[in-house]
């Protein structure tokens, strides 16, 4: 289990460090990068934020006062959700073949939403105002306001659900998972009505974006359960276990669905936006022959639906390579994905209509090196955090049965030193 | 703004038209004024009355005392910027910002007259996006005067305010390190007694009208308050209902 239930929390800590310590080379390495990305991350952000002014640091500016800070705090808050509701397939809806990742995907919604926190903690112009006022001073009609208090209860509830799920205590954490659920839907539905109830900003206003980031954060999750248990297994240079593989097959299939409905819903708002009104054509425009034609196009259409999409189909729902791949690449993409959505909302200037000098040009954004090396620090946090919960909680074998291995139906294509000859799961 | 829900009787006998009464109603109480700014139809007042209040409810009187108010005549700008300047000098704005603009519109193509500058700043909505979105009231309706203000001590730096104002008239003031907006000058001039905002002090042209819109004496209420000349907003179709009225002549 790897927790100190009959030791001292020292000795446990001290196990622990040394598993982190003696964890190779290669490991040692990553925990590094990782470390060192996190810590300059932070600092460009203090700096950007406190030392230079967000105003020469970022690119963001009166026109585009959201940017990439924001989509990269979408993209960790989507994630972590979406984990969290893969997780509870298994754990509290008692779906047998999503039960081995349970433990791994509760700690990574707690990882992502932490690296969410940090991200938005280095864009707000103020956080230590936000910690006061965002209880002295609430505003029950605001969408951030909601988003705060709920993510807040979510990441409190999904730390008490996987201090339960350790502990082996299902009742509770079953309870806990429950609540996180509910809290996490609504603060990820919460953030899309962020965007989504700006009624000046066309491209975002409507329902659409709060039912599409729930998809989304479904799609998210399955990517991201299945990219962090297939490198979890390479931290631990052991071959993928049958039941390990067998789950993570089972979630490939639900991210192909996931997938199909992402591309549909990517389908009908393009076609929407062709009879929109003249902010929405522009956008749409901007997004399939302008400014973001390379994002849309390869990015976020190739990289991030079709081909993915052709991997989860080849794998067969058996083969792991390819379904690896698949969720790197849906990772990847649904990073500019977000991007693209939270600044092509703001590219059609406020007086557009009035064809005036001022406003007479679509809005650019240029990401800064300070707003970069932030989302490093996201980046950074979830890796530090990941590599180290792995050694510290030996990779949650012990309930995931790990050590039962395949019985060999199952095609792994995972390529690790042992396996990588035959392709096979290494009995 | 105070609604009062029709009877539901009279919404079903007459289900698509607001009654003569509520139409004359509309018209002594104000407020319904509205329209399509450039590009678009320009909505007379008696007609726009329909489409600014949805079926079952009506306005029945102003929300404020003083209930603060600009009309622009836009007609008459000549585009000297000197209301710029007086708000950046009266209200400490950088360089890098501004509370009040003034926008240019050229037409070549127009017969006579070839430009046109058009004067933008807070429009002091009623039904203010920036306000609904702040997550820390840092921004508010005065609940006296009806200008939307900022607290700064509580601005968290989210930005959101500004990606919610349909008027782009928010950006951040690293001076003050909160969002920065127009008020009226509430700040500067009228909290001490002022009776003028600074960009209409310094206009030669008497393009800016300001006062209050619920004191049937002041200039405001009239040049709002009549049929013979058209009056709009900008941005209607947001539902913000601006205290920013546009008018020519």
């Amino acid at each position: 289990m790897g927790c100190p239930e009959h030791s001292s929390w020292k000795g446990w800590i001290e196990d622990a460090g040394r598993r982190v310590f003696s964890g190779g080379p290669v490991y040692l390495f990553f925990l590094g990068l990782f470390a060192a990305m996190l810590v300059a991350g932070i600092a460009a952000g203090i700096h950007a934020v406190y030392i230079t002014g967000s105003r020469h640091a970022y690119g963001t500016n009166r026109e585009i006062p959201l940017a990439m800070l924001i989509a990269t705090y979408t993209f960790f808050v989507i994630t972590s959700t979406g984990l969290c509701l893969v997780s509870s397939i298994g754990h509290i809806f008692g779906v047998e073949r999503f039960m081995p990742i349970a433990k791994r995907a509760v700690l990574l919604s707690v990882i992502t939403i932490m690296s969410g926190f940090l991200v938005i903690g280095l864009e707000l112009e103020n956080p230590l105002r936000l910690a006061v006022y965002l209880f002295l001073s609430p505003n029950f009609t605001s969408n951030i306001w909601w988003m705060g208090v709920l993510y807040s209860f979510e990441v409190v509830l999904l730390i008490i659900e996987f201090i339960f799920i350790m502990l082996d205590n299902h009742r509770a954490s079953m309870a806990a998972g429950l609540l996180g659920i509910l809290f996490g839907i609504a603060a990820i539905s919460n953030l899309g009505g962020v965007f989504a109830m700006l009624n000046g900003r066309e491209f975002w206003y409507g329902p659409y974006l709060p039912i599409f980031f729930i998809a989304s954060a479904l799609l998210m999750g399955c990517a991201a359960v299945i990219f962090f248990t297939v490198l979890a297994y390479r931290v631990h240079c052991e071959p993928l276990d049958h039941p390990m593989a067998d789950s993570l097959a089972a979630i490939g299939k639900l991210a192909g669905l996931m997938l199909a409905v992402i591309m549909f819903f990517t389908i009908w708002r393009m076609v929407a936006l062709a009879v929109g009104g003249t902010h929405e054509l522009l956008v749409r425009d901007a997004l399939v022959s302008g400014p973001f034609a390379f994002n849309f196009w390869v990015l976020e259409v190739g990289l991030g639906m079709i081909l993915p999409f052709v991997l989860i189909l080849w794998s067969g729902g058996k083969r792991i390579g390819p379904l690896f791949l698949a969720s790197a690449l849906v990772i990847f993409s649904s990073f500019f994905m977000r991007l693209d959505m939270v600044v092509a909302g703001q590219i059609v200037p406020m007086y557009w209509e009035l064809g005036v000098r001022e406003y007479s040009m679509l809005n650019a954004y240029w990401p800064t090196w300070h707003e970069i090396l932030v989302v490093l620090a996201g980046v950074g946090l979830s890796g530090v955090s990941f590599l180290t919960g792995e050694k510290v909680f030996q990779g949650f074998r012990e309930a995931e049965g790990a050590g039962s291995p395949s019985d060999g139906t199952l095609e792994v294509v995972v390529q690790d030193p042992q396996s990588a000859s035959d392709g096979k799961v290494d009995g | 703004m105070i609604f009062k829900s029709l009877d539901k009787e009279t919404m079903l006998k007459e289900p698509e038209k607001i009654s003569e009464m509520d139409r004359r109603e509309f018209l002594k109480i104000g407020l319904v004024i509205t329209g399509v700014f450039a590009g678009g139809s320009i909505v007379s007042v008696a007609s726009a009355a329909e489409k600014v209040f949805p079926n079952g409810s009506i306005a029945r009187k102003y929300p404020y005392r003083p209930h603060y108010a600009m009309v622009i005549r836009v007609d008459q700008c000549i585009g000297c910027r000197r209301c710029e300047k007086g708000c950046t000098a009266a209200n400490a704005v950088p360089d890098y910002g501004w509370r009040t603009k003034v926008l240019e519109r050229e037409v070549p193509e127009a017969i006579g007259q070839k430009r046109e500058f058009i004067p933008v700043l807070c429009n002091q909505c009623n039904n203010p996006p920036c306000v609904r979105a702040c997550p820390v009231t840092a921004t508010y309706k005065d609940k006296v005067h009806g200008i939307v203000m900022m607290d700064i001590k509580k601005c968290i730096g989210c930005k959101i305010c500004m990606a919610a104002c349909p008027y782009d008239a928010r950006y951040y003031n690293e001076e003050r390190g909160a969002v920065d907006k127009c008020d009226f000058c509430f700040e500067s001039s009228l909290s001490r007694g002022g009776k003028k905002t600074a960009c209409q002090a310094a206009c030669p042209a008497d393009v800016r009208v300001f006062g209050d819109l619920s004191d049937p004496r002041s200039r405001v209420y009239q040049m709002v308050h009549q049929l013979q000349k058209p009056v709009w907003v900008l941005k209607k179709e947001t539902d913000a209902r601006p205290n920013i009225f546009y008018t020519k002549g």
